[in-house]
């Protein structure tokens, strides 16, 4: 027996998800999209925020959206160091394509060990006052814990879209993941631009690893499950398309929160790698590409 | 030819000598870790074959070393088959997945190529976890069969795996010294100057990843064995990729000697590790030496020895 009951919750849950994917999503959108360093240790990050929020939460009772937004300053310093050791180890001789990679492999293996040393591998959830509140409308439930990840998830978007777009450094940085030589003939300096750049998208983890925690309990080996969702999106929206991430998060969200309703949650975490595979496969450039 | 035979005779005078340890019934702990290391070196002399002479990063080890261990489990469960098949149809699976994955190489390169082989390996995690036959996600146990050589079961298992490491370093010392060798490198360094330049890359490209798919597959096949109880998240475990690329990346990717040196030092240090310290220290380890290497010493401790020669 079919239920379009069941089908309307499923199709909620996965656009409220989706919001919430677009967030986990930009900073890599940005790294690896627009300035083409395949930052494999980003969901680290996200679970580092994660637990930043936890930490800041149970010895401050301090909102974790908040905490988020507080750490954005010290994740951004963070990103700017990884990126001067990035760039003057790999990117400044030439090799940052394999090297790198592995460079981030190995760092996201240090931030989860590091994590799980401190905490323990037991989850860890942060409740709030709206965590466990919901609305009801005609029998599809709309639960606070995803709407307003999904509602900081879309602003986040929202932000880094204008700030691409209208701001100074904003089209520096689109410039730089144009051409380099061009930008540097104009007299800026494209190692500075994609520091900032950089330092950006390692905030913005910060404030998604706080939507994170807050929604699901956090052990420090979560970050594996991500990094396909990250990629899935950022290939699928087309490398770099701030636009495109938002519209591919939402399609993910929704594909995984179909196949957990009608199949079974053990069958979600295959939906972001097969549609990962299959976007390499057939269109490389994504929904979106350039 | 003669360098060859000369290969072989170092080999099996190797595979004599761990015969002959296993003979001496010393500490059954040594041969347990022992064990774990040699896997450790054929894994990574494996990996080698794609990452170090082709320069294709494969994330997915974990697959292709757990494709391995279930087909040894499938077919424990259904025909009791011996060790010797199990090997066989466990390297043979892992090479038709390799042939696979050599395909995605047409359209996937660089980057795109590690993320496309980590995916594989959640996609196909996921596909074991949910057949039941072969345990599902709760893991099922495997009987040993009795009566083995050298007393314990272990104690065989570690001479079988002397063996496999054998075997697959003459694989890779016979590929870098061949044709093929030269082949790969010249597409590491630039596929499309290779490809004007009478190279068939992709010839090559799908040889190398189906050998190297094959031996990872290989090495896992006896995992079940070894453990007596397999469930995904063991047999899948991302430590195993991050291991396959540290060891070679520090021993050094350009010739045969690197992946062993990483895998004997590195696998020894977590062994260590695990005793004395903690096993969550193990990977810390690997970590910080993986970056480590990669910032200050790229060409790993072979690089650091040539230099040192050099002056």
């Amino acid at each position: 027996m079919f239920s379009w009951d069941l089908l309307a919750n499923a199709v909620v849950a996965g656009l409220l998800l989706g919001g919430f994917y677009a967030a986990v999503s930009l900073g890599i959108s940005l790294i690896f999209g627009l300035l083409d360093i395949a930052n494999i240790a980003q969901p680290a990050f996200v679970i580092l925020g994660a637990y930043a929020a936890y930490v800041m939460n149970s010895a401050f009772g301090l909102d974790p959206i908040l905490t988020g937004l507080l750490f954005t300053p010290l994740f951004y310093a963070l990103g700017v160091v990884v990126y001067r050791v990035y760039y003057t180890s790999f990117e400044r001789r030439g090799e940052e394509s394999l090297r790198g990679l592995v460079f981030f492999f190995g760092l996201l293996f240090i931030i989860e060990v590091s994590l799980s040393l401190k905490f323990g591998v037991d989850y860890r959830l942060v409740q709030t006052a709206y965590t466990s509140r919901s609305i009801d409308l005609g029998g599809v439930g709309i639960a606070f814990r995803y709407l307003v990840p999904c509602v900081v998830g879309v602003a986040m978007t929202l932000a880094l879209y204008l700030f691409l777009g209208r701001t100074f450094y904003g089209r520096a940085i689109m410039a730089v993941s144009q051409d380099q030589s061009a930008l540097r003939l104009m007299g800026a300096n494209p190692v500075q631009i994609k520091t900032i750049a950089f330092g950006v998208g390692i905030a913005a983890a910060s404030l998604s690893g706080a939507l994170l925690i807050s929604i699901a309990p956090v052990i420090p080996s979560t970050d594996r499950d991500y990094i396909g969702r990250m990629f899935a999106i950022t290939v699928l929206g087309g490398m770099g398309s701030i636009g495109g991430t938002l519209v591919a998060a939402v399609i993910l969200g929704v594909a995984e929160s179909l196949m957990s309703t009608f199949s079974g949650p053990s069958w979600s975490l295959a939906v972001s790698f097969g549609i990962l595979l299959l976007a390499l496969a057939v269109r490389p450039a994504g929904l979106f590409g350039r | 030819m003669a360098r060859t035979v000369r290969a072989v005779l170092v080999g099996l005078a190797v595979v004599a000598a761990g015969i002959a340890l296993a003979m001496l019934r010393v500490n059954p702990y040594l041969y347990f870790a022992g064990y774990v290391i040699l896997q450790y070196v054929v894994i990574a002399t494996a990996w080698n074959i794609l990452g170090g002479y082709a320069g294709y990063v494969n994330f997915g080890t974990p697959a292709f070393f757990a494709l391995g261990a279930y087909t040894a489990v499938f077919l424990i469960q259904s025909t009791r088959a011996p060790l010797p098949v199990l090997i066989l149809a466990g390297g043979l699976v892992s090479a038709l997945l390799g042939l696979g994955i050599g395909y995605l190489t047409l359209r996937l390169r660089g980057v795109f190529f590690s993320i496309a082989t980590l995916a594989l390996s959640i996609v196909l995690q996921t596909m074991i976890m949910n057949w039941d036959y072969v345990g599902g996600s709760r893991g099922m146990s495997v009987l040993r069969p009795s009566g083995p050589p050298f007393g314990s079961y272990v104690t065989f298992l570690f001479t079988v795996m002397v063996a496999l490491a054998v075997v697959a370093v003459i694989v890779a010392r016979f590929i870098e010294r061949s044709w093929i060798g030269r082949g790969l490198a010249a597409l590491r360094d630039n596929e499309e100057a290779a490809e004007c330049m009478g190279v068939p890359t992709l010839k090559l490209k799908l040889f190398a990843t189906t050998i190297s798919g094959c031996l990872l597959g290989v090495a896992g096949a006896p995992f079940p064995y070894y453990v007596t109880f397999v469930e995904p998240n063991s047999a899948f475990n991302l430590d195993y990729a991050v291991n396959a690329l540290a060891m070679p990346m520090i021993g050094g990717t350009t010739s045969w000697v690197g992946p062993v040196i990483g895998a004997v030092l590195l696998g020894a240090a977590q062994q260590l590790a695990t005793v004395t310290i903690s096993s969550e220290m193990n990977l810390f380890i690997v970590g910080v030496v993986l970056v480590a290497f990669v910032v200050l010493a790229p060409e790993g401790i072979l690089g650091l020895v040539r230099r040192l020669r050099g002056r």
